[in-house]
């Protein structure tokens, strides 16, 4: 490999010139000398996905703001003028609108890696948590943006969110009329999620920033989770995963196009075309999508639950807090996770009782995700109690104990070793095989 | 301050030391200064965030209760929230003073809420539900009221009786009674407080 000096010391002498003062040049190297795992599969292609969505995202936004006016009074039918007369409004909105489906979908298949492949055990920590922080800016984003238009859901679902606030003891009104500008949501409230809504995304960017320079720090992991020990087991990271991330985002757009052209309001609710009326809740109200596990845990917790009873409503904590409470939690317990799943061995392929746990624990997100839309009554408020429960079982008791008990399947020495005894010299095509023999 | 306890000890290091502690006081105090500085000129943006004079200034809102007939039910709006008013038979209202307050989560005589005859005729309460904000059902004829015949909330179920108090569901509080007069020629004026006593 060659050193970075070398790339710097080019034959250009504007580019040399320049870099010698700003080592951008050299910087700009530090990606083809990057070493990358040699056996990664397309389960690393959603972070450079999630990436190309945060900049859709932007460059979307910052048109769409354009456009838009953060008024109450105005906001509803300007959204409505961007869909029926700006040039390609509809399509810049459409675009937005379904992109924040998109993000949510990358990135929670992103995590699951993560979660399979054991990639946030050390010493990959703070890179960890750099994307949980990630992941807690997107959702205090795209909540604030799906209050824009004004629309029903808009209102209502910025008020139930906002009222959560007001579980807190003592400062909650203090709290919720400070959040709003007013004693319910209103004008003020719309103009302050617009500001926001504009400036956390270059938030996001920031930190996604950090997140990968920790990343080129650690390195990746890699579905064998065995760390790189050599060359014979990196590959630079251009051409073959720059390529390789190429292929996925021409995947990646067909499904997006395709929702975006066919299916724009598929994922979206009816209610959110019928302006705001502070005065009418709809019959059901129901988040985005991408909200609905934690929701499901915000309505599990009723006064009459037993688990509730017996852990809560003793030290005077209210349903309503302790809803909150798990709601937050539900996300919190991620930067945990390293030290809850104490395991050396980091891939779920090695680990053949984790990789049940971790198929199931999806099965239950999957299922509150299903109840988070269903009407609170039974049965689907016991069920949630129960997919509530597992949740932080999961996290809480399954894999501590998980940790200690399982025999791990024995790790190949290298990777190089794992990947050429499968008979296949091509970086990323031949770990399937190999790994069912490792 | 471990420097200066060992000041005394090492004499060599004393008059170097001696500087340092007072180094130490100079920057703890301008830390205080400086945090403190900090403090005030961030409290403006903070401040700002909260309701603004214009938005305190629309604090009330004038009813006229006479064409309001026994059993009929009216929303107003009142600092942006709907305000429920019930024109409540002296039966509908016997009824709600009889609960025992054991029967409650939040436990509030009607007569607290909304005082003696004939002021307790008139139920005002905020339509707001305390669990998560939705504003529940019930001022319609046609609205499911609940079991307890006062209001229920779609959101999550929460059901409210006929002086608004939390009865079942996720709620932890009855529905608010606002600060209101009613004056003597049966003008509610929401947002004012008067003492509950009969208006008559
Ligand atoms: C992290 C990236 C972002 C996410 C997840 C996100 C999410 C959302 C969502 C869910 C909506 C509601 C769409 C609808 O139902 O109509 C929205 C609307 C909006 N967003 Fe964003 N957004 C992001 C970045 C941005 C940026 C950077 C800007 C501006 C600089 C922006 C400006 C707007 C505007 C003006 C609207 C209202 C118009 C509309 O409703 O389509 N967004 N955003
Ligand atoms: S908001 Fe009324 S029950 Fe939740």
């Amino acid at each position: 490999m060659s050193t970075p000096a070398a790339h710097g010391q080019s034959q250009n002498r504007t580019v040399k010139w320049i870099n010698d003062r700003l080592p951008i040049f050299t910087f700009a190297d530090h990606f083809q000398d990057y070493p990358a795992p040699r056996n990664l599969n397309y389960w690393w292609n959603f972070g450079s996905l999630a990436g190309l969505v945060l900049m859709i995202m932007i460059a979307t936004g910052i048109v769409l703001a354009m456009h838009y006016t953060p008024n109450s009074e105005l906001a509803f039918d300007s959204v409505e003028r961007i869909m029926r007369d700006v040039n390609y409004g509809w399509l810049l909105r459409y675009v937005h609108m379904n992109g924040a489906s998109m993000f949510f979908i990358v990135v929670y298949i992103h995590i699951f890696r993560g979660f399979y492949f054991g990639s946030y055990k050390s010493p990959r920590e703070v890179l960890w948590w750099l994307g949980v922080v990630i992941l807690l800016l997107m959702m205090a984003t795209a909540f604030m943006g799906y209050v824009l238009p004004w629309g029903q859901m808009s209102f209502w679902g910025a008020k139930v969110i906002t009222n959560l606030f007001s579980a807190i003891p003592l400062v909650g009104t203090t709290i919720t009329e400070w959040l709003w500008g007013g004693f319910t949501v209103g004008n003020p409230t719309l103009n302050r999620f617009f500001s926001l809504h504009y400036l956390l995304p270059f938030v996001i960017l920031g930190v996604v920033v950090l997140h990968i320079w920790a990343l080129h720090t650690v390195k990746s992991n890699n579905p064998l989770g065995v760390e790189m020990k050599g060359p014979q087991d990196s590959i630079p990271f251009h051409p073959y995963y720059t390529v390789k991330d190429y292929f996925g985002v021409g995947v990646f757009l067909l499904v997006f196009a395709a929702i975006v052209f066919f299916f724009p309001n598929f994922l979206g609710e009816p209610d959110n075309y019928i302006p705001a009326d502070p005065l009418k809740t709809p019959p059901h109200i129901v988040p985005e999508w991408y909200f609905l596990p934690y929701y499901a845990i915000l309505r599990s917790f009723t006064q009459d639950w037993w688990f509730f009873q017996i852990v809560f409503s003793w030290w005077g904590v209210s349903a309503k807090l302790a809803g909150v409470l798990a709601m937050f939690a539900s996300i919190l317990v991620l930067f945990v996770l390293p030290w809850l799943d104490t395991s050396k061995v980091r891939s779920g392929r090695f680990r053949p009782m984790f990789k049940w746990a971790i198929l199931v624990f999806l099965l239950d997100c999957l299922l509150l995700g299903y109840l988070g839309a269903k009407p609170a009554a039974e049965p689907w408020v016991s069920i949630s109690q129960w997919a509530t429960l597992y949740y932080f079982v999961h996290f809480l008791v399954i894999l501590p104990i998980l940790s200690r008990i399982e025999t791990p399947k024995p790790l190949p020495h290298s990777i190089a070793e794992a990947v050429l005894k499968g008979g296949g010299g091509a970086a990323a095509g031949a770990t399937a095989k190999p790994m069912e023999k490792a | 301050m471990a420097t200066s306890g060992k000041s005394e000890t090492a004499r060599p290091a004393a008059a170097h030391h001696e500087g340092g502690s007072r180094r130490d006081f100079i920057f703890l105090a301008g830390g205080a200064v400086g945090a403190f500085a900090v403090g005030a000129a961030v409290w403006p943006l903070i401040d700002s965030l909260n309701p603004a004079a214009d938005t305190l200034a629309e604090a009330t809102t004038e009813v006229d209760l006479n064409p309001i007939k026994e059993g009929q039910a009216v929303t107003v709006k009142w600092r942006g929230s709907p305000v429920f008013i019930r024109h409540r038979s002296k039966a509908v209202a016997e009824k709600a003073q009889s609960v025992p307050l054991a029967d409650l989560r939040d436990p509030e005589t009607d007569e607290q809420r909304f005082g003696a005859w004939p002021r307790e005729q008139w139920l005002v309460v905020v339509g707001v539900c305390t669990h998560l904000g939705c504003i529940p059902l019930g001022q319609n004829p046609s609205d499911n009221r609940g079991e307890y015949g006062g209001w229920f909330c779609p959101c999550h179920g929460s059901q409210f009786d006929t002086s608004g108090r939390i009865r079942k569901g996720p709620a932890p509080t009855n529905l608010p009674v606002p600060p209101y007069t009613i004056t003597k020629d049966n003008k509610l004026i929401i947002g004012q407080e008067q003492e509950k006593k009969p208006t008559a």
